[in-house]
């Protein structure tokens, strides 16, 4: 092979054939068929026959997750053998960045669920606007609120007036998320989450900052803070879970507020959890494996972008689920 | 890890671990011909019920089945993947690069597919019976009302997305970031503008998929209440974020097809691509538009008239760079010196069949008129003009213009041509009458009709008879040509055609441009 090298070029790293995604796709196949014959015990069968599917579910979740954790320790090896030319290094900013992108509209999905339901159908199940007989056919005397503290069906007197089929019954909550008392603000569990995740951002900028100046020590203790602060935001948010379900009533099954409430703080906590352990790695690799320089920190960068954008979804939630 | 002047592994262990473009890209055009097949099979069993009115074959729910897993299997199985594995294959080679720019991630989109698919087809298998509420599966047909293999169907579309997503991600990368020097965007051949698009879209919805059946499942069996109204849900809520996907992916769908079309219609002409600059822009403001025409599948749902009125407008509106499009090709075409090889043909073939749907997806548009053709034959012929004859016809185009470059071997060009005219008129015979039915008022997925429906209904399934037919003479002509075609050696297999693919060896090295090609030299080798 007679070949023009062009003088300035450097190899774009091909990495050879891997046994990586044969074993992640057999372990993601596992676990979501496990998942999902859990799941269909549980509705349609018989729940205690669901040990096998258990196991599937676990088997293949460890496999997976074992698969992940050596696909990025081999990325990371090949880095430091200096195998990543500048070119794919921008590969990898791409791909992140549009991962990222990816999960923006996953969110936007649910959060256009919530303005539809909010704006539209919720006013339109009341008759106002364009909601026309529905009301009077259907759901008699059904008035329309937000937070929604008389579903549909209990307005009508429960299941058993209802002329539609559905998937069973809906009990809204007592007491909603919403701010309540002033004067006693502070019990007010979603402000401190703001707070704790808002500072959060700040601190793993900090650390940035402190890796661009090379400064190490100044790195590992911002990092380790956010992580923190990461973990305390998750235990919040499970408590604020808890107090939903054993003293406001408010749970999945409350009718729309409440689906939309679990979902959209609950599909924003997993995410916490994900940048979570994605910095908490971060923080490893510098801690114990003395990762990371000045100028070449990637799985860093990413990881805090990840949490960045984890911190916008909540400031939208904290406005339009619990302000609003 | 120096030496990658390598060929390919030997035995299962290459296309199980393989990192290259070429490969995968194979492996994804098998995979999605195989779903061809099986997705034909379905449609079969459609058309074999439809045969005569009464009920003769199946029952209903198993025909209700058959529909729903034919448009799934045919939409994420056949179509999408069959682009995704041309791009594989052609995208590194068109922009002068080495490979995709994340190698193993490219793998692992392909190999979930298979086991998603595997999934969602032994449904068919399980108590219940398989998903039978439509490939648009509804709310609350897919949860109130759906068969406990909706758990499967939910946990495959999941995978679905991710493969898509990854595949996109590495699509977006590899354009943006691998290009060779001096392949400026505006340089970039057209099938490479319309998958970068095409990523872009993908990105952008398969997540909303995602979210619409995690909805169901929550629906299903966590009880929540998105789409029931006696939680203060609302069903059409479902069809709002199913179409918001939905009408970017019918897009999804055919920009990958206009990139081929404007690929093959110039090198037969011999003529450069009439407007490149205008068929960029073109493509750009159809993917812009496609984000806000959801609700033109809607009409009848009750939506206040403001809505019916802005998204008509809207929908018409896509009529436009559309319009562009067409135009552009045939002024290719005009005063060229051309010639008409199977790829030729089936571009032709395109040109005016997709035109006609674009036609009748412009009379479906119009508000008032959509509350008559509304679920009814004729919107299975508007859709089918623009996917099979659309997609499906430029796919094949695809693969008989590259075939020659992937395995430096010539197809049989009188099988070809009777290939395209056999699918020509198979095809006309299939879905030309299914407008006057859909017209007179034939309803879509119902396994008997009217009986003044019976002639057309006959004609139509013995059309999709000979279509099917006709794709066995094209896997054997496929294979023949793999097996043993007439070899050739030029790097350039057509006189006309132009790109960088066509400047390395044939058959195509299984390593290309390792070094980026300067862009006006002459033969860059492998
Ligand atoms: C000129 C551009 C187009 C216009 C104005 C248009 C318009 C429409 C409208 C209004 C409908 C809804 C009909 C109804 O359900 O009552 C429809 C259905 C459909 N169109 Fe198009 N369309 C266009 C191009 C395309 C293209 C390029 C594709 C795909 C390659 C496509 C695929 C579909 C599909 C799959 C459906 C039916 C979905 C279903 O209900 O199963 N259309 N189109
Ligand atoms: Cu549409």
């Amino acid at each position: 092979m007679t070949s023009q090298t062009s003088t300035e070029y450097e190899t774009y790293y091909v990495p050879d054939k891997s046994k990586l995604a044969v074993c992640a796709t057999i372990g993601l196949m596992l676990s979501i068929f496990g998942a999902a014959s859990i799941m269909n015990d549980m509705t349609f069968g018989d729940p205690e026959a669901a040990t096998s599917s258990w196991s599937i579910f676990w088997i293949g979740l460890f496999f997976f997750a074992a698969t992940l954790f050596n696909w990025f320790r081999i990325a990371i090896k090949e880095n430091i053998e200096g195998l990543n030319s500048a070119q794919l290094k921008k590969s990898y900013v791409l791909g992140m960045f549009w991962f990222i992108f990816s999960e923006v509209m996953f969110f936007f999905a649910f959060f256009g669920a919530l303005f539809y339901v909010r704006n539209l159908a919720g006013p339109w199940l009341a008759s106002e606007g364009e909601g026309g007989r529905m009301n009077y056919l259907l759901w008699e005397g059904f008035e329309y609120t937000w937070p929604m503290l008389q579903t549909p069906q209990e307005a009508i007197g429960g299941v058993a007036n209802q002329i539609t089929a559905n998937n069973g019954t809906y009990q809204s909550a007592e007491t909603t998320m919403a701010f309540g008392d002033a004067a006693a603000w502070y019990k007010w569990l979603p402000l401190w989450n703001t707070i704790i995740l808002l500072s959060s951002s700040f601190t793993v900028h900090i650390a940035h900052m402190g890796l661009l100046d090379g400064n190490k020590k100044k790195f590992n203790l911002w990092l380790g803070l956010t992580v923190l602060l990461g973990i305390i935001f998750v235990f919040v948010q499970a408590y604020e879970y808890y107090e939903a379900y054993a003293h406001f009533g408010l749970t999945l099954n409350s009718g729309i507020y409440g689906s939309t409430f679990f979902m959209l703080t609950g599909f924003h906590g997993f995410h916490v959890l994900m940048g979570m352990t994605m910095l908490l790695i971060q923080w490893l690799r510098s801690v114990r494996g003395g990762h990371f320089t000045a100028d070449d920190h990637f799985g860093f960068e990413a990881s805090s972008w990840y949490w960045h954008f984890v911190d916008v979804v909540w400031v939208f939630l904290f406005l339009f689920v619990y302000i609003l | 890890m120096g030496d990658h002047h390598h060929g390919p592994a030997k035995g299962l262990s290459r296309w199980l671990f393989t990192t290259n473009h070429k490969d995968i890209g194979t492996m994804y055009l098998w995979f999605s011909f195989a779903m061809f097949i099986m997705g034909g099979a379905f449609a079969m069993v459609i058309r074999a019920e439809l045969f005569q009115p009464g009920m003769q074959l199946v029952d209903p729910a198993f025909f209700n089945q058959m529909t729903t897993l034919h448009g799934l299997v045919m939409v994420f199985g056949a179509i999408m993947p069959s682009f995704v594995g041309l791009a594989n294959w052609m995208i590194p080679m068109m922009i002068g690069a080495p490979d995709m720019a994340l190698p193993r991630m490219n793998n692992w989109s392909f190999w979930i597919l298979p086991p998603a698919f595997l999934l969602l087809a032994s449904s068919l298998f399980m108590e219940g019976g398989a998903p039978a509420f439509g490939w648009t599966f509804y709310a609350p047909l897919s949860t109130t009302y759906a068969p406990p293999s909706v758990t499967y169907f939910i946990f495959s579309v999941h995978v679905l997305g991710l493969s898509s997503i990854m595949g996109s991600i590495n699509i977006i990368a590899t354009v943006m970031n691998m290009r060779a020097p001096g392949m400026t965007y505006m340089k970039m051949p057209l099938f490479v503008w319309t998958w970068l698009i095409t990523a872009f879209l993908l990105v952008a919805v398969m997540p909303v998929l995602a979210g619409a059946v995690t909805m169901m499942l929550m629906d299903i069996h966590f009880g929540t209440s998105f789409f029931s109204a006696a939680g203060g849900g609302d069903p059409v809520l479902f069809q709002h974020i199913f179409w918001f996907f939905g009408h970017p992916e019918v897009y999804i769908i055919i920009l990958p097809a206009f990139g081929v079309v404007s690929q093959i219609i110039p090198a037969f002409s011999r003529k450069p691509l009439f407007g490149y600059d205008s068929m960029v822009y073109a493509t750009a403001s159809i993917a812009f538009l496609s984000f806000i025409v959801w609700a033109h599948h809607m009409y009848t749902v009750g939506m206040p008239i403001a809505g019916e009125l802005f998204f008509m407008y809207a929908t018409m509106l896509i009529a436009v760079p559309t319009g562009v499009k067409v135009f552009n090709w045939i002024t290719t075409m005009w005063r060229g010196a051309m010639t008409f090889e199977t790829p030729m043909l089936f571009c032709i073939g395109f040109l005016v069949l997709f035109t006609i749907g674009g036609f009748t997806g412009l009379m479906l548009s119009i508000a008032p008129a959509d509350f008559q053709y509304h679920d009814s034959y004729f919107v299975v012929a508007h859709f089918h003009y623009v996917m099979v004859a659309g997609a499906v016809f430029s796919m094949t185009a695809a693969v008989y213009y590259w075939l020659p470059k992937w395995c430096g071997r010539m197809y049989n060009e009188t099988m070809g041509k009777t290939h395209f005219w056999i699918s020509f008129i198979g095809f006309n015979v299939t879905f030309f009458p299914q407008h006057f039915v859909g017209l007179a008022g034939m309803p879509r997925r119902i396994p008997d009709y009217a009986l003044q429906f019976a002639d057309f209904n006959m004609m139509s399934s013995i059309g999709a008879f000979i279509y099917g037919a006709s794709q066995i003479l094209f896997l054997y002509n496929v294979i023949a040509t793999i097996v043993a075609g007439k070899p050739v050696s030029d790097e350039k297999v057509w006189d006309g055609a132009e790109g960088l693919e066509w400047t390395v060896a044939t058959p195509a090295p299984y390593h290309t441009f390792e070094t980026p090609p300067t862009l006006d030299a002459k033969p860059a080798h492998a």
